[in-house]
């Protein structure tokens, strides 16, 4: 077949120009009918792009950062040569805020530093507090506190999954795990009034005691939850999508996790059996019969199975801690830091003189310091605490797990590809608030 | 929109059987465009987390045309500000106004992105309204998915009733090229500063 | 773990060997939550005896402060006491919480830089500090070299309070941004709400452009070189990398 040849003008970005920067013309095979039958590529099109690196900007807005995370990716190809993460896009100020804020003021902070795990962060402050003022707090607020820190471990967690999900590429179970989530937060509705940012501690017990029908609702949640587990376990588990894009990635030895400071699920993926409730227990945590999941491989699926696990042991010492939720006082008989009884402070002198001065000046702890670790479920998370006798602290320092488990992105992604910096960052389970609170 | 009361014979053929309406065009264009708005979410902080709730199952914002959620500025016309900006992040969400087409909407999620709200401090931008302009701010910390979607609604009744003649809806604003700023610094001093009297937040010690 | 039939965690198979909290105590008794902790006195932490002796003077005060046991060590002297805390296969100090630092209301008090250590074999926790008098420099020596995980925890300290860590590979503003010029927002002098006006502090925040990349490395094969500052490039192209 005869054939007459033509030209049309490639524009290939910045590859296909000529020396004196024009489009190069390529060769194109046409027959009569004017149909296109072959291109030939002129020589020397094809510039060499081997050794020639890319620069990749990921974030800080991308919907796979999970929030504000910029990472300023090197490639060679497709495979990451170098990975420089950037935080601090979402630093508003938390410990400096903490200094001009006394400690019943400073819970509402503690919500939205890890707005995942509210009410496991009130927690964790109110115990830190509570090391400052020597207190020891009743048996019922102990448990009541087991009950919100296991809920927001399982919310947590949910949230991870959900978004993981979305990221690898499944929709599905993000909708699972928010209609679980949707019941938890009816829960903590009903017991403080808020979904998400909860303030549920105060410094000597609870904001309120837990609401008729509570018990009932948590243990048909408890009764329900494992049977949702298991179906997105089900979906995912054994999906081949999932185990290829997860297995074998972001592997971290177990001495090299704990000399990266890595915690929670991160350190314990890699075989590392330490969680702060077991190895520095704090709410009596050491009477409760739970298991801590330890992975063998280190990479993303072993953190994937170790917080499916952990959604399990959460539900277990949720039942246990309904069964052994006493009866008695939440607060403690503190005068110090606990608030008259509002029906007192409006009718008599003495309570509202005390209920004013406690407002307007606040409880004082004596001199001293502490650092208060709880496993959050992103890891240890700390909060150090200097008093100098004043009714504000000095230092309010915030121990943030997923900052020190961030910091070991460069050392989990170099060497893998473009797409599985995504896997590798989504099974860290960061939170910017508390990265760079 | 309304069917015509009277045709007009001359000008239109009444013999096909097509069903036909007539009607103004802003309202057919911006019936289209309230209920099929691209929301862009810039979720940052906890709103985010509150914008993940409305989104799922529970509260479905696709049952406000907002099915398709788009994560890029370019192929979005609703940005949701949702949680906190700290001043680095300003000159994110500023570029990220600047690449969104029009016809574009804000909606300000949240007591941190509307006022700072609690974070009356030296990190946080007082507002981000001094950075992008915005059209609706949803009150809460965080607003309850149910305060986000009554937000979402009133952008839809502000969109349907938009008129095309009106010059100045579609300007892109031009920020000052000196400082960067859209409003006078002085304004910006003056809406920053602490509502009421604070003094015991500022002090330190006591 | 057994330490002859692993190498740095991982088995002759590839297989990893688990490391197990608490494995150096044996079978003695579970840890349980401390209850009517004391403000002050208490048993000591079992590592302060061997630490006395090892670096006698070294170790200027010992404090027991609600339980948790707080060593002020010589400044001079703290990688030592640390290199020897992770190292001695009878402390095994091998887990770091946190570095960070405090400075007093009292502008009379030194400033103070504390390092939160775990040992996960022994289940120990110790609180290094080094005081910094007022007036002298507020420099340390960075663990990095130690724990991996110092890097950001120090870069973070340096951010907020200025203090530099020598050693630390690459010492730069961690959480605000390279051209941030207000100060060390966790100091006692800088104000809460910071020393600019907020509309000079909107106009800094939108002049930096989001594209730059703030350290040499990344700026050698970057675009956004001249984007930068006069004098941030200057610095750069000296080699300098602080953010002051």
């Amino acid at each position: 077949m005869a054939t007459t040849k033509r030209t049309v003008e490639v524009e290939l970005s910045t590859t296909g120009l000529d020396a004196q920067g024009r489009p190069q013309r390529v060769p194109l095979a046409v027959d009569e009918g004017g149909n296109v039958l072959t291109m030939e590529a002129p020589l020397g099109i094809e510039p060499d792009l081997s050794g020639e690196h890319m620069l990749i900007n990921l974030g800080p807005q991308h919907p796979a950062t999970h929030g504000v995370l910029r990472l300023v990716l090197e490639l060679d190809g497709e495979t990451v040569v170098r990975c420089i993460p950037h935080v601090g896009y979402l630093h508003c100020g938390f410990e400096k805020i903490g200094e001009y804020r006394q400690y019943n003021q400073i819970i509402p902070w503690t919500d939205r530093e890890d707005y995942l795990n509210s009410p496991g962060n009130n927690v964790a402050f109110a115990l830190g507090a509570e090391r400052l003022f020597g207190i020891d707090i009743t048996e019922r607020c102990t448990v009541l506190r087991v009950i919100a820190c296991e809920l927001s471990r399982i919310i947590s967690h949910l949230v991870w999954l959900g978004t993981t999900c979305i990221d690898i590429g499944a929709f599905t179970p993000f909708l699972w795990a928010f209609q679980q989530r949707e019941e938890v937060y009816e829960m903590l509705e009903m017991w403080i009034g808020a979904r998400l940012t909860t303030s549920l501690t105060r410094v000597g017990g609870m904001g309120a005691d837990i609401p008729d029908g509570f018990t009932e609702k948590l243990s048909a949640f408890v009764r329900g939850f494992p049977k949702v587990v298991d179906e997105i376990d089900r979906v995912i588990t054994r999906n081949g999508i999932w185990v290829g894009r997860t297995v074998g990635l972001g592997v971290m030895s177990p001495e090299e996790a704990v000399n990266y400071g890595l915690s929670g699920p991160m350190v314990r993926a890699s075989g590392v059996a330490y969680d702060v409730r077991k190895d520095f227990p704090y709410l009596d945590y050491e009477t409760y019969d739970f298991d801590v999941p330890v992975g063998t491989n280190g990479d993303v699926y072993d953190r994937f199975l170790v917080r499916m696990e952990e959604l399990r042991q959460s539900t277990r010492i949720l039942d246990q801690a309904l069964k052994r939720l006493p009866d008695g006082p939440v607060n403690v008989d503190d005068h110090r830091v606990i608030l008259p009884p509002k029906s007192k402070a409006t009718s008599d002198m003495e309570s509202m003189i005390h209920h004013f001065k406690q407002v307007m000046e606040g409880p004082r702890p004596s001199t001293g310091e502490c650092y208060v670790a709880v496993e959050s479920p992103k890891g240890e998370k700390g909060y150090y605490m200097v008093s100098d006798g004043s009714s504000k602290p000095v230092r309010w320092r915030i121990r943030p797990p997923s900052f020190v488990n961030l910091s070991a992105i460069p050392r989990m992604v170099e060497g893998h590809l473009l797409s599985d910096v995504i896997a590798i960052n989504a099974s860290i389970d960061i939170v910017m608030g508390e990265i760079d609170r | 929109m309304g069917l015509s009361p009277r045709p007009d014979t001359r000008l239109i053929d009444t013999s096909s059987n097509e069903p036909w309406i007539t009607t103004k065009l802003d309202a057919f264009v911006n019936w289209g465009r309230k209920n099929s708005l691209w929301p862009m979410p810039f979720g940052t902080a906890c709103c985010a987390i509150e914008f993940m709730a409305t989104a799922a199952s529970k509260y479905d914002l696709a049952r406000f045309g907002m099915e398709r959620q788009a994560f890029s500025p370019r192929q979005a016309d609703l940005l949701i500000c949702a949680g906190r900006v700290p001043f680095k992040l300003a000159p994110v969400l500023r570029r990220i106004w600047q690449q969104m087409p029009q016809p574009k909407w804000c909606i300000s999620m949240g007591a941190c992105a509307s006022t700072g709200g609690m974070f009356d401090n030296y990190a946080v931008v007082q507002g981000i309204d001094s950075i992008i302009p915005v059209d609706v701010y949803v009150p809460g910390c965080p607003p309850r998915p149910e305060g986000l979607l009554y937000g979402i609604m009133m952008l839809q009744k502000k969109v349907a009733n938009e008129r095309s003649g009106d010059p100045s809806l579609r300007n892109e604003m031009e920020p000052d090229p000196d400082t960067q700023l859209y409003i006078p610094p002085s304004v910006i001093d003056e809406v920053s500063e602490p509502f009421g009297n604070s003094i015991h937040q500022t002090r330190s010690g006591l | 773990m057994t330490e002859g039939d692993a190498v740095n965690g991982v088995n002759r198979d590839g297989s990893f060997a688990p490391v197990i909290a608490g494995s150096a105590l044996g079978a003695t008794a579970a840890p349980a939550t401390p209850r009517n902790v004391p403000n002050r006195g208490g048993a000591p932490n079992e590592s302060i005896e061997p630490m006395r002796q090892q670096f006698a003077t070294a170790v200027r005060r010992v404090d027991v402060v609600w339980g948790e046991t707080t060593v002020v060590v010589d400044p001079t002297r703290v990688h030592d006491v640390i290199r020897w805390l992770h190292d001695d296969p009878s402390q095994r100090y091998d887990y770091l919480s946190d570095v960070t630092a405090v400075e007093f209301r009292d502008l009379e008090q030194p400033l103070e830089v504390v390092w939160h250590l775990r040992s996960l074999p022994y289940r120990r926790f110790i609180r290094i500090k080094v005081l910094l008098e007022r007036g002298a420099a507020l420099e340390v020596p960075s663990v990095w070299d130690i724990y991996k995980g110092a890097d950001w925890l120090e870069r973070e300290c340096y951010d907020m309070f200025g203090i530099k860590f020598a050693g630390h590979p690459d010492l730069r503003r961690l959480l605000m941004w390279e051209q941030y010029n207000e100060g060390f927002p966790l100091r006692k002098d800088f104000p809460l709400r910071g020393r600019f006006s907020r509309s000079e502090q909107l106009r800094q925040a939108l002049a930096a452009n989001p594209e730059a990349r703030y350290s040499k490395e990344e700026l050698s094969i970057a675009d956004a070189f001249e984007d930068l500052p006069a004098d941030m490039r200057r610095r750069l192209t000296t080699g300098e990398r602080t953010g002051e």
